[in-house]
């Protein structure tokens, strides 16, 4: 049987290859010099979602765990931060703390919950937790409703920086998602990475090297709520918004397909895919329904006819890392 | 009229007629699912779209073509079931060697093109479907009301699942089935035209579901999103349950609609909730399901 990620792509290196390091490159001149060229505020949703997308990829990619729940995360992080941003009056970089905490939270219950079930199981279990926990922010006093927490402040970044001026709020966005972008790659290549590839590759000879995979995969699941977690409240400060939106599952369906797009099991794919996707919904955003549907012809069209995804490819084919 | 823990009995058993309703709908659906994973090995994240095709079919063939309730009844599961065997066709049977999230993912993405392209013709606002005049009216039955169409549902689904259950269960293409399920290679090796079997298969599961949403047509507007959120609560269903049993499936369905039902007369705010509370209890206590075997 297949697995779901290119043995070649996802080859274990401790170190940045050549490869990576030019990719990596590229990435930081395009968030230098991209705001020159694209409004500032599409590309810091692109980077929410990039990271949303990337802390996805930590568990589907590296541990082999589909998620169809993260939008929980993403969710509820970005409303707690609006909370404490707006009602609390907490400085964006606490709010984005507590938002993250929470996420965290969550990620525990959910985790220890979801981990009990294995392969296809997993991914309803988390479904329907996400879907449990759409309900309550559905009925809840403090996420408003229908109208969800709206004109939250963006604050004076540690006392220091004023977020509501465009660009700090940019180089803000840009300084959480490489922070967070470079602990991930950290995670993916530390020991604790490499048994979590074991586990996907091969659970049951995992846990007879005495692994304890349940453990591994529980904090793999937990790291990556927690990263999902900022890229919500992040974006719940950038937009100055959260809204049931964020805690939907078609925001679920939404990560996969970015991760999916850009490639399942690579550092970069994610990045990529998160573009293209935000990119795509923004041009597209004048035919209104159809975009669900061409959302999910790219689906149909990944999963039959390009499952390495868009970067995923490319390292293919040049038989590199990315 | 008398109360029962002090909530009128008319409240009580109309909210448990309810859930019984709600119940035969989840029992349609998961044992749908539950009879195309033991084949296909896909969860079949198209049900819900599925179901809501089902119910516009029917609503379809009164305007278009006059054809009433009796004739949808029959006319919209082959339909329906017939894009099934294409859909299986065209995309699923290049999956079967993968990883069986390929499955979910691809399914997903159907439902998306499916309730989409729904949506895109019809709105999000729902269409009145009548119930046939046969089945209008009810009965009082001196402690509730019983509309006739509602007892109708309750009785027909019942009849599906068992009969469903005593096909796969106790005749000899129902062993076939399982036995094909266990070890295709051998069971082909007998000369079972398994890959057949498997169309068939994923094409009367989709049926099932087509069937449910005609059920639904008149109790619930005919809307196409109808099966989006449906389905998520299914799958709690399937994960309460466990997908190793078919009899399993059907209790679990009825079980958790009539517990839903009195959830909303005891305590309403967690009516939407209560299956996904459910769902995380048996894990704790029985990660494998109530009726599953453990992995």
């Amino acid at each position: 049987m297949e697995g779901i990620v290119d043995p070649l792509a996802a080859k274990a290196r401790r170190d940045l290859s050549a490869s990576e390091l030019a990719a990596f490159a590229v990435l930081i001149v395009a968030l230098l010099v991209g705001w020159a060229f694209v409004y500032p505020i599409l590309l810091m949703k692109v980077l929410c979602f990039a990271l949303f997308a990337c802390a996805f990829n930590l568990l589907i990619g590296y541990v082999g765990l589909l998620s169809f729940g993260h939008a929980l995360f993403f969710g509820w992080a970005s409303y707690v931060a609006a909370h404490a941003a707006k009602v609390w009056s907490l400085s964006p970089e606490l709010a984005i703390v507590c938002g993250t905490a929470v996420a965290a939270l969550f990620g525990v219950v959910a985790g220890v919950l979801a981990i009990r079930r294995q392969g296809i199981y997993f991914a309803m279990i988390t479904l329907a937790l996400s879907q449990m926990m759409y309900f309550f922010a559905l009925q809840a006093k403090f996420t408003g409703g229908e109208d969800g927490i709206q004109a939250v402040p963006r604050g004076r970044a540690f006392g220091l920086f004023d977020l509501s001026e465009q660009m700090t709020m940019y180089f803000f966005v840009v300084v959480i998602f490489l922070a967070c972008f470079l602990l991930i790659h950290r995670i993916i290549h530390s020991p604790f990475g490499e048994v979590l590839k074991a586990i996907r590759e091969n659970e049951p000879r995992a846990v007879s090297l005495g692994y304890k995979t349940d453990r591994y995969k529980l904090v793999a699941f937990i790291l990556s709520a927690t990263l999902a977690g900022v890229a919500g409240a992040t974006k719940a400060i950038v937009f100055q918004l959260a809204s049931l939106t964020d805690v939907h599952w078609s925001m679920s369906g939404e990560v996969v397909l970015m991760t999916l797009v850009g490639g399942l099991g690579t550092v970069f794919g994610p990045v990529v895919g998160a573009l293209v996707i935000v990119a795509m919904e923004s041009y597209l955003a004048q035919f209104g329904q159809w975009v669900t549907v061409i959302q999910g012809v790219i689906f149909v069209a990944c999963v039959l006819l390009f499952r390495r995804g868009i970067v995923g490819e490319i390292a293919h084919a040049l038989r590199i890392e990315l | 009229m008398f109360e029962v823990f002090g909530i009128p009995s008319q409240a009580l058993f109309g909210q448990l007629l309810i859930g019984l309703i709600n119940g035969s709908f989840y029992a349609l659906l998961s044992l749908g699912l539950a009879v195309i994973f033991g084949m296909l090995n896909i969860i079949n994240f198209t049900h819900g779209a599925q179901y809501m095709m089902g119910a516009f079919a029917a609503f379809l063939l009164l305007e278009y073509a006059g054809i009433g309730y009796w004739g949808a009844l029959l006319i919209a599961p082959v339909v329906v079931g017939f894009t099934g065997v294409l859909i299986e066709r065209l995309f699923l049977r290049w999956l079967y060697k993968l990883d069986h999230l390929y499955g979910l993912l691809l399914t997903f993405g159907l439902a998306l093109i499916i309730e989409g392209v729904f949506r895109n013709h019809y709105g999000s606002s729902g269409q009145p479907y009548r119930a046939p005049d046969l089945l209008q009216g009810g009965h009082n039955l001196g402690f509730m009301f019983l509309p006739n169409y509602r007892a109708w549902v309750i009785v027909l689904s019942l009849a599906i699942c068992l009969s469903t259950w005593f096909v796969i269960e106790r005749t000899r293409l129902g062993a076939y089935l399982r036995a094909a399920t266990e070890n295709p290679t051998l069971v082909r090796a007998f000369g079972i035209n398994v890959p057949r079997m498997i169309t068939l298969t994923y094409g009367f599961g989709v049926g099932l579901a087509a069937l449910a949403g005609v059920l639904a047509a008149p109790i619930y507007n005919v809307s196409p999103q109808m099966g989006a959120d449906l389905i998520i609560v299914v799958f709690a269903v399937v994960v309460i349950g466990g997908m190793g049993s078919i009899m399993g499936a059907i209790v679990t369905g009825f079980v958790l609609g009539i517990l839903e039902g009195l959830t909303k007369v005891f305590y309403p705010e967690a009516s939407n909730t209560v299956i996904f509370v459910v769902m995380a209890i048996v894990l704790l206590i029985r990660p494998a399901g109530l009726f599953g075997r453990a992995a």
